[in-house]
């Protein structure tokens, strides 16, 4: 196990090397640079830039200073937002986005494991179908389309919550992204729910507890949860990666100022530090993640040996 | 040696057995391994296509997609005929160019012209969602092609070579699953847009494609594994069939259930990464347009003329929900096995 971990561990730091130097290839491989813009800079300028961030320098010399920057954690300064450090903007949107995640994501455990092990303990009942379509509707509608349509109904219709506003964690203004980015997580996770719940209900250690005399609530929350929410685990690997991409979209739609509003304005802008820090820390999440749900296999199913 | 010599006029014993490449397969063989029993005209398709059509979602689904799709391919050219609008037409008169609600005219009055109304340019919605769909089917239908290309080479080279070959393929694999590929999609098209829109569209394609081919190799090298130590493969071997031949005549027409059914369910993911790289203004862009495109414009006008957003935003949403239905059909239909009870 240990042994299975360290290995992981390992291969992560190439990986990340591998993400920040393809990523800095695009920007370098872009045409124009961050200062080019309608106006033509009169040459002696530019060349004053170009000497200030060391653009004049081999290129091998400026890839191996981004490299050693930012193994010591120093990602440098944002070009396009003057007199702020990469680390200082992470340090304020990251709080937004995360606020915005991991409420999404809890929304979507607590309603698409109870939609799914409901459908699965009534398989085939009116419950079962309807729940079903509303996962499916879950997956189909896009949550560009269903943000605007939660505000024209909620915010500009009936006024219940703010439209586009950022009021800090718990407020008002979290409900409906929040929910926006769940959607599709519910859906998925209602899905999963059910197909683990339908399989594992059939098993032979079901017959057990059931032949036992356990109540079927004991059953169903000792026992067969356990098993049947396996996939849900292995699901919110991946879940992570969607759920940044989410933000993404729903940070844009409710411009709220999260990770990853400033993530697409510094690819417009082509502000080079501020790409490759968020890409970066982007990245060591994902990776992480995918390794901290690798190690929780073995601590749900108790078969599963490194 | 008189006797192994058959004479010339000796009728063939066993007629059945072919040598030379073009028969190493024999196909009612291989249905039978397939399909476990062989029923009297009865294959594995039409057993499969019985299946699909029973399942009424499947079938409602099916129906969607394809008055969706006819609408979308032929609707605007009928558009154009009938009222002269086409998906870019601004009117020429000044009072006109402005949202007008569906079904309403420029005084106010119920009309025909607009059923989905006109965006703020006063260029009709119908002809845009329609015009919209021509591109995101397309996109969709080439990237899940290119994903289909890349994902069967790859898989089933992989899958058929074995050994240390594998290992490193679907290592790589592991590798680039866990990478946040859509970040650096965003990447990639917001620091190099390409100059014109119909480069932008093969750029589209490319990316689009290029990253969603990896489950498609896992399924391939899967079905390829089990099939490969099957006597018609060394059939084949043994009259001297090159690897390649093997691989692509032999095998990977064998394994094609599983893959039509995961490439089904590609093309509403792919039809949604595009929507979402348009919606952020990266992807189909002006003139062109697509349903994420159009959702993004809709979204912006949102307090006041929602009709902007909705008709799209719907028509791309139902789409999406019919290509789901498909596809979990199919996968029913193909895979008796894992089918929901």
């Amino acid at each position: 196990m240990l042994r299975f971990i360290l290995r992981r561990i390992i291969v992560i730091i190439p990986m990340l090397f591998f993400i920040v130097s393809l990523t800095w290839v695009l920007v370098r491989l872009a045409p124009g640079n961050f200062y080019t813009g309608e106006k033509k800079l009169a040459p002696a300028i530019e060349n004053n830039l170009r000497e200030k961030y060391g653009l004049n320098k081999p290129w091998h010399v400026q890839y191996r200073k981004v490299l050693w920057n930012m193994a010591r954690f120093d990602l440098g300064n944002s070009l396009k937002y003057e007199g702020q450090s990469v680390n200082q903007i992470l340090r304020r949107t990251l709080p937004v986005s995360a606020a915005l995640g991991v409420t999404a994501y809890l929304i979507a455990l607590i309603f698409g494991i109870t939609m799914g092990t409901l459908a699965a303990l009534k398989q085939n009942s009116w419950l079962d179908y309807a729940s079903m379509t509303v996962a499916m509707l879950g997956i189909s509608v896009p949550n560009f389309v269903l943000g605007p349509l939660l505000v024209l109904a909620f915010s500009l219709t009936l006024y219940w919550f703010p439209p586009a506003l950022w009021n800090g964690f718990p407020s008002k203004s979290i409900v409906l992204p929040a929910l926006t980015l769940s959607a599709i997580y519910i859906a998925y996770i209602a899905r999963l729910t059910r197909a683990g719940m339908l399989e594992v209900l059939r098993s032979d250690y079901i017959r057990t507890a059931r032949a036992k005399g356990l109540t079927e609530r004991q059953i169903v929350m000792r026992h067969a949860l356990r098993g049947g929410l396996l996939p849900v685990v292995s699901f919110s690997g991946p879940a992570l990666a969607f759920l940044i991409t989410g933000t993404v979209v729903v940070e844009r739609v409710f411009a709220l100022p999260g990770l990853g509003n400033y993530f697409i304005n510094a690819c417009f802008n082509r502000d080079e530090p501020l790409i490759l820090g968020i890409v970066a820390f982007i990245a060591i999440t994902v990776l992480v993640f995918n390794l901290l749900v690798d190690i929780s296999y073995a601590f749900i199913d108790p078969r599963i040996r490194y | 040696m008189a006797d192994i010599e058959p004479p010339d006029n000796r009728p063939l014993v066993e007629p059945e057995i072919h040598v030379g490449p073009e028969y190493a397969v024999a196909e009612s063989d291989v249905a039978e391994l397939v399909t476990g029993e062989v029923f009297a005209g009865s294959s594995l398709w039409r057993d499969a296509w019985r299946r699909l059509l029973r399942n009424k979602l499947a079938v409602f689904g099916m129906l969607v997609v394809l008055v969706l799709a006819i609408a979308s391919v032929i609707g605007p050219a009928i558009i154009a005929r009938a009222t002269g609008l086409t998906y870019d037409s601004i009117p020429k008169d000044a009072a006109l160019l402005k949202s007008f609600a569906p079904f309403r005219a420029a005084d106010g009055k119920f009309s025909w012209a607009h059923p989905m109304g006109t965006d703020n340019a006063g260029r009709d919605i119908l002809a845009r969602v329609l015009s919209g769909g021509q591109i995101s089917l397309m996109v969709a239908l080439i990237a899940t092609l290119v994903s289909l290309v890349i994902g069967i080479s790859y898989g089933a080279i992989a899958g058929y070579l074995g050994g240390r070959v594998d290992d490193l393929m679907m290592r790589i694999v592991d590798v680039l699953y866990s990478l946040p590929y859509v970040i650096l999609i965003i990447v990639l098209l917001a620091l190099l847009p390409a100059k014109t829109p119909t480069a932008q569209l093969a750029e589209l394609f490319f990316a689009l494609g290029a990253v969603s081919w990896l489950t498609m190799a896992r399924i391939v090298r899967g079905q390829i594994i089990s099939l490969k130590n099957q006597d018609f493969v060394l059939a084949a071997r043994a009259t001297g069939v090159p690897t390649l031949r093997i691989i692509f005549r032999h095998l990977v027409p064998n394994a094609l259930g599983p893959v039509i059914v995961y490439a089904t369910l590609t093309i509403p993911s792919v039809m949604l990464s595009e929507a979402f790289l348009s919606f952020l203004g990266l992807g189909v862009r002006p003139p062109r347009v697509s349903w994420g495109s159009l959702a993004a414009e809709g979204a912006q006008n949102l307090a006041i003329y929602p009709w902007q957003l909705i008709f799209p935003g719907l028509t791309m949403a139902l789409m999406l929900f019919s290509l789901n239905f498909v596809g979990d059909g199919l996968r029913d239909a193909l895979d008796p096995q894992t089918r929901k009870e």
